[in-house]
């Protein structure tokens, strides 16, 4: 049980997201989670141990240490990767719900109902329109200020993005200000500044995708608006030939990141 | 066997469970077991080395660790999301009672095995009822077992074999202070949604209740 579990649920949202969205998704684990585990806990691994402070005072380190890192880079980063997930399960039970609502109409046997089977409603990949539009938006406005109030966090905890080599500590019960020594500085730091640029480029996806949505969604009220006073039935079939379009770029970029994610 | 069993456990759990508790194994899921792996545990991993007394005669550290930390936390944690998880279980046995009960007679006894109905309505709402008590009773046993949920930095222990009062310093207060204060929000979220989930399904029952009297009644 570990980040692969993660994975498994988010890559049901996959599915319904927009192709901006899919990037994001793939940025989040290749660059983020991945590196997080591979690489940033061995880094951090040893932070305690290797902590050291220029005195014998017993005490002396734990207190220190503890002032100076009161939740650790590794753990923040953690925690802000899994509120930054989590947004994306809003989706899926919106997903989920509507999925039930439309098993019950077909096992009532509405006519209303389009599906020949369950198994199609189950395997059916839902538009982003109405109120999972909403549902969808909400979830790329709660995961933007996630991040930043993380990233804010990070910057406010930690006095900026650099890892000192040497801090001078003088909490009770140290004797006087000492030196204390931080393992792997300039390694830390690097890490630092990459999780730090990922997050950007997590913050500009999800902007770019929340301009994209609204703009559709302006695009899409217009041309109804426009096509209602004009064509009241051209309107249904030059939507069907977009859907088709939006469905064709959709699919083959799903292709894409899945066989990259694998 | 490890935590990827629980994890299958609240899968299967999914299956049967309703509007809420979905919401409830989801917060579960990824709030709670997630978290725990991937962050608390290693905090706690190193406490008891990390645990460092003014003093050099032996035994003292030991004897002080564990007057302090009669059961570590991170085990109480552990312990606290296998039981909160288990209660789930009766209703994952209930179904499959049924479901074998159908095969025993041959024929179709319920509309659907799985559906929250009669016996297993009884079962469910147990079931929730008992994930509540074990959440509240092992949020007393934080509170009561370590004098609130505040990590102190020094603890004064006089307990033979040290030989006057030593101060004793905890490894990562804050951070375990923040990570307990993370558990016991998120155990309160998961009390409210059990609560939530069985005031919604008794109004439900009963309204149904009610409703097929009255028709009965009026006919």
């Amino acid at each position: 049980m570990d980040w692969g579990a993660l994975h498994t649920i988010l890559g049901g949202v996959n599915k319904h997201s927009t192709s901006i969205g899919k990037i994001w998704l793939t940025v989040l684990f290749i660059f983020r989670i991945m590196i997080l585990v591979v690489a940033a806990e061995r880094v951090w691994g040893d932070e305690q141990d290797d902590f050291i402070c220029n005195t014998l005072q017993p005490g002396c380190k734990n207190v220190c240490y503890d002032h100076f890192f009161p939740i650790s880079h590794i753990r923040l980063w953690a925690l802000q990767l899994i509120f930054v997930s989590t947004p994306a399960l809003l989706v899926a039970m919106h997903v989920a719900y509507r999925r039930h609502e439309k098993k019950r109409q077909f096992r009532k046997g509405d006519q209303k109902c389009e599906y020949k089977d369950i198994e199609e409603i189950r395997k059916q990949r839902f538009r982003i329109e109405g109120s999972l539009w909403w549902t969808y938006t909400s979830s790329i406005f709660c995961r933007l200020v996630f991040e930043a109030v993380f990233m804010y966090a990070f910057y406010f905890m930690y006095d900026g993005f650099r890892m000192p080599r040497l801090m001078k500590c003088n909490a009770w019960p140290c004797p006087n200000t000492v030196d204390c020594f931080v393992s792997r500085p300039t390694e830390k730091t690097v890490f630092t500044i990459f999780m730090i640029a990922v997050s950007s480029i997590c913050i500009l996806l999800n902007v770019a995708e929340l301009c994209y949505l609204l703009t559709k969604f302006f695009l899409r009220r217009s041309k109804k608006a426009g096509n209602a006073k004009h064509h009241p039935n051209h309107e249904n079939k030059e939507e069907t030939k977009q859907n088709e379009m939006n469905e064709l770029i959709s699919d083959s970029c799903q292709n894409t990141v899945i066989g990259f994610s694998s | 066997m490890s935590w990827g069993f629980l994890r299958d456990l609240l899968s299967g759990v999914n299956k049967y469970s309703i509007g809420i508790g979905r919401i409830w194994v989801a917060v579960v899921f990824i709030f709670r077991l997630l978290v725990y792996i991937v962050a608390a545990e290693n905090i706690w991993k190193y406490e008891h080395d990390e645990f460092e007394c003014n003093i050099k005669q032996p035994g003292c550290e030991n004897v002080c660790f564990d007057h302090f930390f009669p059961v570590s936390h991170i085990s109480l944690w552990a312990l606290q999301l296998i039981m909160v998880s288990t209660p789930s279980l009766l209703v994952v046995f209930h179904v499959a009672y049924r479901e074998k009960r159908e095969k025993h007679h041959n024929q179709k006894l319920y509309k659907s095995p799985g559906d929250i109905d009669g016996g297993l309505l009884c079962t469910y709402l147990i079931s929730l009822i008992l994930k509540m008590g074990l959440e509240i009773v092992f949020l007393v046993l934080f509170y009561k077992l370590y004098n609130g949920f505040k990590v102190p930095r020094l603890v004064k222990c006089d307990i033979r074999p040290c030989p006057n009062t030593v101060d004793c310093f905890i490894s990562k207060p804050t951070e375990k202070m923040i990570f307990l204060y993370f558990l016991v929000a998120t155990s309160c979220l998961c009390i409210v949604l059990n609560l939530s989930e069985l005031s919604y399904l008794i109004f439900k029952y009963s309204i149904k209740c009610y409703l097929k009297r009255y028709i009965k009644k009026c006919q």
